[in-house]
């Protein structure tokens, strides 16, 4: 799936300062039913964002006019347990979001989010308060995160941190690419190892 | 040099590790259902690429299907056109392909090991978190996104960073009324659900090789709930024997090829972890959960601490107990409960009907709970037929529904309402899981039964004592 190359972004943020934040919801499993990748924007945090009868949750980050095309999500510790669905990675990119900054990922969500070009950015903890309170402060605090240099900084103070990202996925967002252009590549390699498979 | 179980089947699989990258990592048996695979279909064919090995890929229906007349056309409109969209898919690729109805069919982590598809040494793939149930046989098993199965249909390859290990030991007897559900939910309750994130588990120590194979599949299904990648137990006399003779299972000498590479399979003496946790037996209760994650679980006749002696933020703790509407300090048992659902692929095995049964037999469901009893396949159904456990179902008053996924993930009408409180012995508590508003206790199935026969969370050990 192409995606567009992530460089620099700067942007505002929604804050969602809630821990082990899982994929039912942000985007609950009877969403699920479609065949393909439309419509994933509108239900991304259904539950949270809508009331029953389909009126938007006042208080919730993502219906506040005051976060409104931010580009970024800083999200509480463990985003993203729970399935493996790659729906949530899409509805986060389909709402408009290009990162998502937490002190701590679970695994399949963060490999999905960079299969589909969202980019995980993992701080520590201190920093990820830094940014909520930044944010809770002044809700147009713009964050830039570089993924060239690897940093992320609060733009107003210049607070700044470095994050990890192996150089492979690096250099994949960095161009749009993605795994599958790599692994047609070195099918010779493949088949040759699958003939030598015990089973 | 000492290695571990882990390194032995991983190694063995890398085709080849990508400079500052992550490993081309081979994929021996893919497994796909009705909802992550219909994009990564379209992904491969907007590519103009094949399926390169058909035959490694395995179709079933299951997270979308109803769970009682299914010899009628599904009803719903989207739910049937995913399963129109699998069975077109995997026609059209040469993937067999266990449709509604089929005597194969069946929930995918069910159906998978029953086949002989699964097997010792395997890796194993496919776009369900759950996927780590078929590291019971040994095998390195684990959920995958939509992306990843596009890419293991076209190049049966992904592309992954090697998880560190982590040793989990469990040692001792467990109790009466302790089953290998309590044992997950209990590891969990200790690790958090994200203690083991970045981790690959290798379960070992008596408890696991007491433990029947539909056990050891219950507590590696859980691994995920922790945050681990996948959990797994070294193959063992237990696992052949579970395997041999099945259908897809290697035969003859290609049984004896297979053997001598299965019995390479344990963890070498002083082979080192990453991280390494123990725990007794004797410490292990009945379990049931009170929160919005796997992790936030207790011994049964507990009451649910206080934000303040838990790990993690207060407000975070505080949103969950209001969302289940209970408070610090309530006791479980004797909560009034609405639905009982057992099934899934964690607890939906003929051990899981049999343990139900053993508690049910000759009492009478609670006229106001509601009850659903979802088989994880058609082989599980034939096998409480034939056991004569559908007769002790029926005489409680319970009603034995036809195999899925069902309401472990309510993506059919299998939803519990909004506000209804369930016992399930299913795999995720979070919010609306079960349909939207509804509140989740997972428990074993003989908790399960024990409330479904009081209506009140009960201690199944009240009901086995006096049973005794
Ligand atoms: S039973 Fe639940 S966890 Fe298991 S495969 Fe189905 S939806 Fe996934």
């Amino acid at each position: 799936m192409a995606y567009d190359k992530f460089e620099v972004l700067t942007s505002t943020a929604y804050p969602l300062p809630i821990e082990n934040v899982d994929t039912d919801q942000i985007i609950p499993a009877r969403f699920l039913k479609a065949t393909e990748r439309v419509d994933f924007d509108i239900n991304f945090f259904r539950d949270w964002r809508y009331n029953a009868d389909g009126t938007p949750k006042a208080d919730f980050p993502l219906n506040q006019e005051k976060y409104a095309g931010s580009k970024i999500l800083v999200g509480g510790r463990n985003f993203g347990s729970g399935s493996s669905r790659e729906h949530a990675a899409w509805s986060v990119y389909d709402f408009g979001l290009r990162c998502v900054i937490s002190s701590a990922f679970a695994d399949i969500f963060k490999n999905n989010c960079l299969n589909v070009g969202v980019l995980p950015v993992q701080v520590s903890a201190p920093f990820a308060d830094k940014l909520f309170n930044a944010i809770e402060a002044d809700p147009k605090t713009e964050i830039k995160v570089d993924l060239p240099n690897q940093t992320v900084t609060l733009v107003a103070t210049g607070e700044s941190e470095s994050f990890d990202i192996n150089l492979y996925k690096k250099d994949n967002m960095l161009n749009g690419f993605d795994d599958i252009d790599y692994l047609k590549n070195i099918e010779g390699e493949i088949t040759e190892f699958a003939a030598n498979r015990p089973f | 040099m000492a290695t571990t179980l882990f390194d032995k089947v991983w190694d063995s699989h890398v085709v080849r590790h990508v400079q500052d990258g992550p490993d081309v990592f081979f994929i021996d048996r893919h497994f796909i259902h009705e909802v992550t695979s219909p994009v990564a279909f379209l992904g491969l064919e907007s590519r103009g690429n094949s399926v390169l090995y058909p035959n490694r890929t395995f179709a079933t229906a299951d997270h979308n299907t109803p769970t009682m007349n299914q010899h009628l056309p599904v009803a719903d409109a989207l739910s049937a056109n995913q399963l129109n969209a699998l069975e077109r898919n995997a026609k059209k690729h040469g993937i067999s392909h266990w449709g509604l109805g089929d005597v194969n069919n069946g929930i995918v982590h069910v159906v998978g090991p029953e086949n002989g598809i699964t097997l010792p040494g395997a890796t194993i793939v496919c776009g369900d978190s759950h996927t780590s149930t078929h590291g019971a046989f040994g095998a390195i098993a684990f959920g995958i996104g939509t992306s990843e199965v596009e890419m293991v249909l076209s190049t049966q390859c992904i592309m992954q960073s090697k998880p560190k290990a982590m040793r989990i030991n469990v040692n001792g007897k467990l109790g009466l009324g302790v089953t290998p559900k309590d044992v997950a939910l209990y590891i969990i309750s200790k690790q958090t659900t994200s203690g083991a994130t970045g981790y690959f588990v290798e379960y070992a120590g008596d408890v696991f090789e007491d433990m029947t194979m539909e056990g050891r599949m219950t507590v590696c299904n859980l691994s995920i709930e922790m945050g681990a990648r996948g959990g797994m137990i070294a193959p063992d006399q237990k696992t052949y024997d579970y395997i041999a003779g099945r259908a897809q299972t290697p035969k003859g000498a290609d049984w004896d090829k297979a053997m001598k590479y299965w019995e390479t399979l344990s963890t070498d003496e002083g082979a080192e972890f990453d991280a390494e946790f123990n725990y007794d037996a004797a410490d292990i209760e009945p379990m049931i959960t009170y929160g919005t994650n796997p992790g936030m679980g207790m011994g049964v006749t507990k009451d649910i601490p206080t934000a303040e002696s838990v790990e993690g933020g207060v407000d975070t703790y505080r949103k969950s107990l209001g969302y289940m509407d209970f408070h610090e300090g309530d006791t479980m048992i004797g909560k009034k409960i609405d639905f009982v659902f057992l099934g899934s692929c964690t607890n939906g095995r003929i051990e899981d009907f049999r343990g139900f049964c053993s508690i049910v037999k000759g009492r009478k469901k609670a006229d106001h709970v509601t009850a659903w009893l979802v088989p994880g396949s058609h082989k599980v159904v034939d096998q409480i037929k034939a056991e004569g456990l559908d007769k002790i179902i029926e005489e409680a008053g319970f009603v034995l529904r036809e195999p899925g996924c069902s309401a472990c993930l309510a993506m059919n009408d299998d939803k519990i309402p909004a506000g209804k409180l369930s016992v399930s012995t299913s795999n995720r508590n979070f919010e609306g899981r079960q349909g939207p508003g509804s509140r989740t206790l997972l428990a074993s199935p003989l908790v399960a039964a024990a409330s479904a026969v009081e209506g009140v969370v009960t201690d199944p050990r009240t009901i086995l004592n006096a049973n005794a």
